[in-house]
This record gives structure tokens, sequence and C-alpha cells, in this order.
């Protein structure tokens, strides 16, 4: 693999070259239309309560094509208001976890011997917890979390696989040739963590971070599920389940719909995940075998 | 071998350590305790007492240290939820939650493994297509909204199976043996079967990979040469080999598979670890709450213990 | 010469891949008489391995053996046979034994697994014969302690060691032609030179056909009996062993020889003829070596040469056949690719 890591242009033409991510990309561009502008365009105020005698928990209709919830309200309206909440906690939770990892992990691979070694203990007592068991402890003793809180928290359960990836890499990469001629050369630390061992890991954590949005975003909706999620007055598309679940066989829409939003998200996601590594590195990605993101287990609440 | 046996052991106790550590530092650090809540009946005297009582009320450290010293006599608290000693609620939950994750992942293992191998053989053909990308829909489902869909769809709108719970409630005391027994099993089928679906999505992703990276390998060649059937080329030489990742992939899916658990459980209310710490969130259950945790911890240690062991089982190379 | 045992005509194996068609083996024919050891030489990529799998009918899509092709072993045509017929020669009656031996086992089962599954499959019977079969074997190859090592694993064996459980496998069923490609290759030098003797010593003692595909001229003069020499897919020249080093005539095969490492000197790829090896996408027009060959003249651009009987058992794909004084023109190649030196 070169020093200099695969050029931004090429990966562009060739994820649009590639059917599958077109689609992703699609989709993924049409969600974050919607939960910018859709809010604007819907007819009702998400929290607004239509009617709350008449309008309560109606089936989808012409009118409302998603329905309404128990407290009569538009659940079209809500679902794109979530989509704003969920894709925006997401984003900026993978952003977090994302950083924190490659941060780990570099230190972790590149300072080597007994501070790796402790390092990676460590990790490895992170890894054991269940990350939605530990969540939900720290989100239900820590109550009322607020939204920023929740992204934080996600960020800071989401990161111990990145950096088990990033830190192979660097082991791997600080043995090669080239970077020993350069710190034989007198290459600083950071120069050559920037110049050399960054650009090998580049990619697998944008696979990663990829799928890692998906995930994160049906986590949150687990959450939301079991009550300790993103709360009102935002609902998120997890929070729309939390006030439908509990007779949902009799107004199975408010669970539905939500869901299905869910899933073409995460979906979206996880096929670009895919598509970029096809894209990327193939062969680079395809090799020891359990720290290859995209197929490792799954947290999906 | 016995060597390696024992340093492993070794690690997974100071990992039991580091993740009892962690746990309890990342709980205890939550703004109040399991008596601050909002009552208007109990004065702050006795919220005192119970502090002082409990030991609430001494530095953290010193809390640690008693904590794991009841731990280690067994003793982890009362659940105020549930009535009962948390070692006794968990006790009953932790088997159930066993049952029903085991068989899941078995019945993933061997779907996924069968469903794998038949797409890395036949890759990109019409088969792999098609389970490639229903599988991929299914790793793409929340656990607890695909739960929610099977048992709308299987209990509800064509109720064939029962919602929830492993017994029928109320019947299942006067059944015979063989009656009782399909009554479990039927109370079985959805929890077992939406998990499995779940789970097996990434096992098949994972095996497919395995497969498609042993395939082109040259003692397959070999193998070929020898004259050997491509069946026994398959399924002996490449899947065995292939198998290798597959067990790492096993222990690092535990803690994922736990949090999976607790979804289903939740779903069709079965009576299992998982259900026990939604109830405990629900009733802000303290002790409760960081004993699944650390349990659920300790669990996925074990658990990987064992699948580094079958690692050593399955893969000369790593038995030295 | 009698029937011999192997005849291959107009053998012809294609790669229909992205780039287009990879002609690797383009119109091969040669024979091999029973006990005989055949060397087939030539630079990396000029066709030695595709032609070998071709005769175990091992070519993988999007690789096909064409249909003009003839594979006559024992008698029967195998590029005709089914895949089933074809199951029962592989391993049985003609066997490969492989470049790498830290890869061509498997890392999973123990090596004497891997020698008792060929006599499983083959001739059927007990395990336990199976494996009394394999442990024989072992010994027949000098490895010692044989029933102990049968139950290790290829990881647990040096790379010498492992290349004659490779060869104990290959000759397990007595199989009348084993085709060893570079079978010395990657092991070092001394551990070469006890294969090498432990393959000679056992073609005699079994009488085993043996094609012998490698990279060096040196162990070709140590082993075989006849020298087939190849490039560009084609056989460019065929001869006894004495006469190739006396009299090769060649162009290309003068070149190998004068890239040959004086004996005792430290071994190198021949890859010391300018140019490289051309893809197999697009071979040259009319001589396929005319753009390395310091004797080219016109004529080797436009007419393809056809072998030229030069001596008895001794033939040349060469105008120079036609037109020997053009010898005395030696010049530099017309095209010398920049900066190749063979391919790494
Ligand atoms: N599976 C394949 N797909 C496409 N082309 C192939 C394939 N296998 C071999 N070839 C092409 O066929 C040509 C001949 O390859 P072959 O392996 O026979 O060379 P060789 O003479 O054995 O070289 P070496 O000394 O390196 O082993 C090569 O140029 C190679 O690119
Ligand atoms: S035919 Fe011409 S180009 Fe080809 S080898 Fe002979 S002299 Fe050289
Ligand atoms: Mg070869």
């Amino acid at each position: 693999m070169s020093s200099i890591g695969p050029s931004s242009r090429s990966i562009v033409g060739r994820l649009l070259a590639h059917r599958s991510a077109r689609w992703a990309l699609a989709v993924i561009a049409l969600l974050v239309v919607a939960a910018i502008a859709g809010p604007w365009f819907t007819a009702h105020a998400g929290h607004e309560q239509l009617d709350i005698v008449k309008l309560k928990n109606t089936p989808p209709s012409w009118r409302y094509p998603f329905g309404t919830d128990q407290y009569s309200r538009d659940l079209l309206t809500r679902v794109l208001l979530g989509a704003r909440i969920s894709l925006a906690v997401a984003t900026l939770a993978v952003l977090l976890s994302t950083t924190l990892g490659t941060a780990y992990g570099l230190i972790s691979g590149y300072a080597g011997g007994a501070v790796d070694a402790a390092m990676m203990r460590v990790l490895d007592g992170f890894l054991s917890i269940p990350r939605v068991l530990l969540l939900i402890a720290i989100l239900t003793l820590w109550n009322p979390v607020p939204l920023s809180g929740l992204i934080l928290l996600l960020g800071a359960t989401g990161w111990f696989g990145v950096s088990r990836i990033v830190r192979a890499q660097t082991l791997a990469t600080r043995h090669l040739e080239y970077v020993e001629s350069a710190r034989a050369l007198g290459a600083g630390t950071g120069r050559i963590l920037l110049r050399h061992v960054l650009p090998n890991i580049v990619t697998p954590v944008i696979v990663t971070a990829t799928l890692a949005v998906g995930n994160v975003i049906a986590l949150e909706a687990g959450l939301s599920y079991l009550g300790v999620g993103a709360r009102e007055p935002t609902p998120s598309w997890g929070s729309i389940f939390f006030d439908g679940v509990e007779f949902f066989a009799g107004n199975w829409w408010v669970v539905f719909f939500p869901g299905v939003a869910i899933v073409a998200t995460v979906l979206a996601f996880n096929v670009l995940g895919d598509a970029l590594r096809d894209v990327l590195d193939p062969r680079q990605l395809h090799r020891s075998a359990p720290v290859t993101p995209g197929t490792q287990p799954r947290e999906n609440g | 071998m016995r060597r390696q046996l024992a340093a492993r052991l070794a690690q997974s106790l100071i990992v039991v350590i580091i993740v009892t550590t962690i746990s309890f530092f990342v709980i205890r650090s939550a703004p109040g305790d399991p008596f601050s809540y909002e009552s208007t009946t109990i004065t702050p005297a006795i919220r005192d007492h119970w502090r002082e009582q409990f030991g609430y009320n001494r530095p953290l450290p010193v809390q640690f240290i008693r904590y794991v010293t009841s731990v280690a006599h067994g003793e982890l608290g009362y659940s105020f939820q549930m009535h009962e000693p948390v070692a006794v609620a968990l006790a009953a939950a932790v088997p159930r939650t066993l049952l029903l994750t085991g068989l899941a992942l078995g019945l993933s293992f061997l779907f996924g493994i069968i469903i794998g191998v038949l797409q890395a053989t036949h890759r990109d053909g019409w088969f792999d297509r098609v389970t490639s990308a229903v599988l991929l829909f299914f790793y793409s489902l929340p656990d607890f909204w695909a739960a929610l869909m099977i048992l709308l769809l299987f209990a509800y709108w064509w109720p064939v199976l029962p919602a929830g719970n492993i017994v029928d409630p109320v019947m299942h005391d006067y059944m015979g043996g063989w009656e009782a027994l399909v009554d479990r099993l039927r109370h079985l089928a959805l929890p077992v079967l939406s998990f499995t679906l779940l789970t097996m999505a990434g096992i098949t992703r994972y095996q497919r990979a395995a497969m498609i990276e042993t395939l082109p390998m040259d003692f397959i060649r070999t193998a070929r040469a020898k004259g050997l059937s491509e069946r026994r080329i398959v399924w002996r030489h490449a899947l065995r080999t292939a198998l290798t990742p597959m067990v790492a992939l096993l222990g690092l899916m535990l803690p994922a598979l736990l949090g999976g658990a607790l979804f289903i459980e939740k779903v069709f209310a079965w009576p299992g670890m998982g259900l026990l710490a939604a109830g405990a969130v629900a009733a802000r259950d303290y002790d409760l709450v960081t004993a699944t945790v650390i349990a659920g911890s300790v669990m996925v240690v074990i658990g990987s213990f064992f699948a580094d062991l079958l690692h050593m089982a399955i893969d000369p190379r790593v038995r030295e | 010469m009698a029937d011999p045992l192997l005849r291959v005509r107009d053998l012809r194996t294609y790669f229909y891949t992205e780039n287009g068609v990879a002609r690797s083996v383009d119109g091969v024919s040669f024979e091999i008489g029973a006990g005989e050891t055949v060397g087939l030489v030539g630079e990396s990529g000029c066709g030695k391995s595709v032609t070998a799998l071709s005769l175990l009918r091992l070519v993988r899509p999007p690789g096909r053996i064409e249909s003009t092709s003839e594979i006559l072993f024992d008698g029967q045509d195998l590029a005709k046979l089914s895949e089933k017929e074809m199951r029962k020669i592989r391993g049985a009656r003609m066997a490969m034994v492989f470049q790498e031996p830290m890869t061509a086992l498997n890392p999973v089962f123990t090596v004497g697994d891997q020698i008792a599954e060929v006599v499983r499959v083959h001739h059927g019977g007990s395990k336990k014969e199976a494996w009394a079969r394999a442990v024989q074997m072992l010994e027949t190859v000098g490895i010692p302690a044989p029933e102990q090592r049968a139950t290790e694993y290829p990881h647990q064996l040096s790379g010498g060691m492992r290349q004659r459980v490779v060869i104990a496998m290959a000759l397990v069923m007595n199989p009348a032609l084993v085709i060893a490609d570079e079978p010395t290759t990657a092991l070092d030098v001394t551990i070469q030179a006890q294969i090498l003797e432990l393959m000679r010593e056992l073609q005699q003692r079994l009488g085993t056909s043996i094609l012998l595909i490698t990279h060096d001229l040196g162990v070709v003069a140590e082993t075989a009996s006849r020298v087939i020499v190849m490039y560009g897919g084609e056989i460019v020249e065929e001869a006894p062993v004495d006469e190739l080093f006396k009299n090769a005539h060649h162009p290309y095969t003068e070149g190998l020889l004068n890239a040959m490492p004086q004996v005792g000197h430290e071994r190198e790829r021949l890859a010391t003829i300018p140019g490289s090896v051309p893809p197999p996408t697009a071979w040259p027009k009319a001589c396929r070596f005319h753009d390395r060959c310091p004797y080219a003249w016109d004529r080797c651009a436009t007419e393809h040469p056809p072998l030229y009987q030069i001596g008895p058992g001794h033939s040349s794909r060469c105008h120079l056949a036609e037109e020997p004084e053009r010898r005395a023109d030696k010049h530099e190649p017309f095209v010398v690719m920049a900066g190749a030196e063979g391919r790494p």
C-alpha cells in the first residue's frame, strides 16, 4: 500500500460507479434532505395534538399517511422530525467514538511494549462489557440525561472496536521498511504517525465509521424503546416507539413506520459501508479476519 | 498447552477485575443513589440513615472495597423491585438467558455456516445474491423492532404461537409430560426464531468472507490434485480452515449477543437476565442494575474463555 | 519409442479475463516416456505452471482448456474425461508436487492424515491401513521417526520436511507420472540438493516418470534426460540435456544458458535476458521473442516460426534454422522494455 493512501477523487468516482453504493448514497441524501427540510412541509407541528378525542390512534389514511399516535399527533411529521434527531445523534456519536478509538489505537500500537499490553488489557475489559447493558445502567442512574449527554455516552461506549483495528494496523505499519527508515532518518513521532501510519488506517476507519452510524441509529432506537433514549420534546425515531409500543398490537403503525425509517437508514449505511470496503481496498480489509470491519458483530439494540 | 491454559485463565481473571472496577466506578459516579428517589413520606433523616447503613456515605474507594468483598462472598445486594436478594433473582434468570441465547447461537452458527459456505462456493450466482441481500436486510434490522414485527405477525395477526413467557402461565401446571414439553417449545419458538434470524445474518457474512479467503489457497489446490471430490474439498478442507476465524468471531460477538438477548427477552417477556435488567431500569433498582452489568460482563469473559478453548481445539497452530 | 506414457498435442489453455484473453499456453505438444524425467524451463510467466495444471485439468475459471487440445495419458484422452473420471487419475496415476511447501499442506490436519486421505479416497480400505501406508511413505521419503511425525501438523515441520511430506503424498499411490512444479525453489540451497537427490532416488526405485518444472537449468542438468524450453506460451526448443547444453539453438535458450550462474556461485533468477516476458493477453506477433532477440531480422516480425527439426530429438522454433548465416549478425534487440529486469 502506498504511503499517500488512495486519492480521494478516484474513490468518489468508483463509489458512484458502484451500483448499490449509488442507491445507498441516494437514500442517505434523501434522508438528510427530509431531516432538514421535511418538517417545514408537513401540515402540523410534531408535538401538535390534533384532536385528542377524534384523532387518537387513527390508522394510516390519505390525510395522515402514517396514522396518528395515542396523543393524536401526526406520525409522518414525527418521523420526519425524528430523522433530524436520530441522524444527528448517530453522526455526532460516531464522530466522537471514531476519534477516541483512533487515538487510543494509535497510541497503543505505536507505543508498543508494556504500555500497549496494559492498554489492551483495559480494552479487553471494555470489550467484555455488553454495551447495551452498560448504557442502560448509566442512562438509568444518571437520569434524566440531556441529548448532548446521550451523544457523549454513545460515543464514549462505541470506540473499542475501532481502536482494535487501528492498533493492529498501526503495529503492522510501524514495522514497514519505509517507516523504519523514516524513523532512522530522524522523523519525529508526530510526523511518522501523521504521514505514514494515519494514511494506512484511514480506510478501515472510514468503513467502520460508516457501518457504525447505522448501528448507533438502531442502538439509540433500542434505548428509547426501553425508555432511556432521546426524550420529549425532541422525538427520535426510537422515542416514537416508546409512546406506541404498549398497545402496539392495536396501533401497529406507530411502531411500523418509524421502524421502516430506521431499517432503510441502517440498510443504506451498511450497503455504503460494504461498498466503501470494496472500493477502498478490498485486499487489505479481507485479511486478518477478526478485525475485518463490517463483518464484526453488530450491537443493534 | 497446560501453561497456555493457565495463562489464559489468569488473563480472564484480570479482565473480570478490570470489568468490575470499570462498571462499579462508572455506575457509582452517577449522581444520586438508591435512596435519592422522590418520595414525600421519606425524610432526609431516614435517607441518611439508610446511606449510613448500606455504606453509601463513605468514600468511593472504600465503597468499592466493600462491594468487591461482598461480591466475593456471593452477596450482590438486595433488589427492591423483586423483593429478593439480587443473587437469587440472577440465579433464576441466568439459566433462562443461557437457554435462549445458546439455542439461538447454535442455530445461527449452523445455518450461518451452511449458507455462508454455499454463498462462497457459488459466489455471485443467484443464491449468493439473493441470500446476501436478504441477510443484509436482517443484519440492518434493530433487534427489538424485528422481534416486535415477528410478534405482531405470528402472535397477533396470525396467532399460531404464544406471545410471551416461557410456559403458559395458567395451564402449564396441569399439562402432562408431553404436552408440557410442546408448550415449552411453542413458547421458545418465536424468541429463538427472531434471535436466530438476527444473529445468523452477521455469522453468514463472516463465514462467506472466511471461505472466500480460504478457497484460493494453495492447499485447496493440493486437495484437488489429490483427486478429492469437490464436496470433500469444500466441506472438509476449506471449511475446517475457515472455521478458525469463526471461533474468534464467537468470542468477539458475545457482548453484542447479550445486548440482543436483552431486547428479545423484553419483547417476548422471556424472564431472563435481559428482562430483569429492563425491569430494573424501569424501577431504578440500583443494585440489580449494577449486578446485571457485572454479571453480563463476567458471562462474556467466561464465554470468551471457552471460545478460546474451542479455538485451541480447532486450530493446531495456536496450540503450542 | 513405443507408445509414450503421456502425449500432449496442441494444448491450449486460455484465461478469459477482463483485460482480454490470456493465451497462457498456446499450442504446446510434447511427450513423456515411461520412467523418463523431462525438464520444463522458462522465465516466470511463460506458462509452465498453467501447462502443469492443465495436464491434471486443475485450471480454474476463467481459465479453460480449449477443445483442440489432446492429453493422451495411459491410452485415454484426459481432455475428454468427465470430472468424475478425472478425479480417479489425480493423485493416483498422475500426481503433483507444488512449489510452496509452506502453503501446500492444510494447516489444520496432521500430515499423516493428509497422506492417508489419498489412500482412502483412491484405494479404500480401513483408516488403519491407510494410516500405516502413510507412515510407511514418510519413512520412504526419509523422515525420521515417521510414526511420531505423522501425528504432527505442518507448522511443526521444517520447510524441507514439509516438502518431503508433499512428495510422500504425491507418491503414495505409486503414480505413473509426477509433475513437480519448482519443488525446490522455496527451499534453502542445502535442502534443495537433498530434495533433488531424494526425487532422483525415488524415481529410479519406483520407475515413475517426472515432469520437472524449474527456472534453474542447473537443476535440469542434474536431474532430467530431456529438456523443453517454453517462451510466451509456446515450446521454443526441445532437446536431450547434453545436446541442449552443448548445442543450444534457440536464441532464448542461449540467453537462459548465459544467465545461468556458475557452479558454486549464488543462485539467482533467470532474468538477465534484456526485456521481460510480455503479458499473455498480448504476445508479440510472429516470433514471440523477436522484441528481445539479438539476432532478429524482419522475417522474425512477420512470420511465425514453426518448430524446426535441428537434429535427432532436437527441435527449435527459430528461423535461424533456415538462415543460419544470420547468427553472425548479432545486434541489440529491436525493443528493450525500459528498466525491465524480469518480474520480481
Ligand atoms: N487464473 C489466472 N487468470 C488469469 N491469468 C492467469 C491465471 N493463471 C495464470 N495466468 C497467466 O498465465 C501466464 C502463465 O502463468 P504461469 O503461472 O504458467 O507461469 P510460470 O511459467 O509458471 O511462471 P512462474 O515461473 O512464475 O511460476 C501468466 O502470465 C499469468 O498471468
Ligand atoms: S525467429 Fe528470429 S526473433 Fe525469433 S528467436 Fe529466432 S532469430 Fe530470434
Ligand atoms: Mg509457475
